[in-house]
């Protein structure tokens, strides 16, 4: 795909998702959620997802509903416990989903390395420690350091502030953690945006995430609150 | 005996409080440095740093340059820190994405990094995100990479446990954060330094070189 697309709705956004797919979610915790994609992720109805997220949802958010249906069979994040995780907890401790525990830098660089064409790196983070049982470690420079290898997504759904026709993205503060990296790690990349400007209007030296890596881009101009504890009709 | 640090007022001859322990890293901390302060006890550092030293506080969701909590009426919940609580920016700030803040953090630009811990090895293990406890959901969040990336590691913690067990230990026996990655221990009785070469005591509050050995069961250095 090459040009961005201007999406109706969140559903129209997503698009069709295959069952078993793997999706990337932005955001931490509320903060950069892309509520709305992840609300028509559920209403999509794809399941055995493998779901990439630094958090596993929050009370009765979409990620946290989509987990309480069954629908992702596995979670790669760093911090899935949280005092309202309680749908992850549950699946986790059922065996119903499965958990790869990855550190947030790890995760990130991970990430980061799909997008950049990398084949893998090592790290030093998590050397020693029950995460890096198994894999291959090295020496360098008197440094012991992990192999670790990218992690690319079928689907990435974003949130930015605001999006122009070419699908330049702007974040807003710390809502921008894993947006980037999310956007150019995936075969195709969703953004949900407070606002679409025209094509011009965002000043290029502020570009976050060149419209390369965006697909398609939605604007939601009242998002459904980040920790949500019913569906919005 | 007469101590160096006897003549300091009430720290030398009392234990710490939280807060004297908070203020006593942050007297540590040079003017202008870049600081990644973690979850809990850490974070009241912030606090004891002394207004124009010039501290910039990075926070690992994207962030450099994080100020105090806002007003209730200023929430923003696009601006949070790592703890997910809200917080606000001061000027000069910058946001970045989180491939760049923990590139930041492991290629050493953060001068100092404060966390709390389990334990600690006297060789400078941390152990600090599992108490192993079977069938708990693990969460490890930034802590690995918090570890080991930062030019200098310092962890904050009661040298004992609330049942009375030594926090400094020989070896960890929790799962562990990192590999030889704390450098100072900041506790409620001492500040020790750990590494290669052991543990050494820098400072006692209220107790002795002696009875410190006595309750951690450990041979400690002595400052020179």
């Amino acid at each position: 795909m090459s040009r961005t697309v201007l999406a109706r709705d969140p559903l129209d956004a997503i698009g069709d998702v295959a069952d078993g797919a793997t999706v990337m979610i932005g955001g931490f915790g509320p903060a950069g959620q892309p509520v709305d994609l992840v609300e028509a992720l559920l209403e999509q109805g794809a399941t055995g997802l493998v779901v990439v997220s630094n958090n596993a949802g929050n009370g009765e958010d979409p990620l946290a509903r989509l987990i309480r249906d069954g629908r992702v069979a596995r979670m790669v994040c760093s911090f899935p416990r949280q005092v309202d995780s309680w749908h992850f907890d549950a699946a986790y401790r059922s065996g119903a989903v499965e958990l790869e525990l990855v550190p947030q830098g790890n995760l990130a660089e991970r990430i980061r390395a799909a997008g950049a064409g990398i084949g893998a790196f090592y790290t030093p983070t998590g050397y020693g420690t029950p995460l890096a049982e198994g894999k291959e470690h090295r020496r360098i420079d008197g440094v012991d350091h992990v192999l670790e290898y990218p992690i690319h997504a079928d689907l990435a759904l974003v949130r930015a502030d605001r999006a122009d026709g070419a699908g330049n993205l702007v974040y807003r503060k710390t809502a921008r953690n894993f947006g980037p990296v999310m956007a150019a790690a995936a075969r195709r990349t969703v953004a949900q945006v407070r606002e679409v400007v025209p094509t011009g209007a965002l000043d290029p030296e502020a570009v976050v995430t060149p419209g390369i890596y965006v697909d398609a881009v939605v604007e939601v101009a009242a998002p459904l609150p980040a920790r949500t504890t019913e569906a919005r009709a | 005996m007469t101590h160096l640090h006897d003549a300091r007022p009430a720290a030398a001859t009392a234990p710490l409080s939280k807060t004297q322990i908070a203020a006593r890293v942050a007297a540590d901390i040079a003017p202008g440095s870049y600081v990644n302060l973690g979850i809990g006890l850490p974070t009241l550092v912030a606090d004891h740093l002394a207004p124009g030293s010039g501290v910039t506080l990075h926070t690992e969701n994207g962030m450099l340059g994080m100020g105090p909590a806002p007003d209730p009426d200023d929430v923003d919940p696009d601006l949070v820190n790592a703890g997910k609580i809200p917080v606000t920016e001061l000027p000069g700030a910058s946001y970045f994405h989180q491939a760049d803040s923990f590139a930041m953090m492991r290629g050493g630009h953060i001068d100092v990094c404060v966390l709390g811990a389990f334990q600690v090895s006297a060789t400078g293990d941390l152990a600090n995100w599992s108490t192993g406890e079977p069938g708990a959901v693990p969460a490890v969040g930034g802590a690995m990479d918090l570890a080991v990336g930062a030019r200098r590691t310092v962890v904050t913690m009661t040298l004992l446990t609330k049942d009375g067990s030594p926090k400094l230990v020989e070896r960890c026996t929790l799962p562990l954060t990192g590999v030889g990655c704390v450098s100072r221990v900041y506790t409620d009785l001492a500040v020790l330094d750990v590494g290669p070469d052991g543990a050494r005591v820098v400072e006692t509050f209220g107790t002795t070189h002696d009875e410190l050995e006595t309750l951690l069961g450990l041979t400690l250095g002595r400052t020179s």
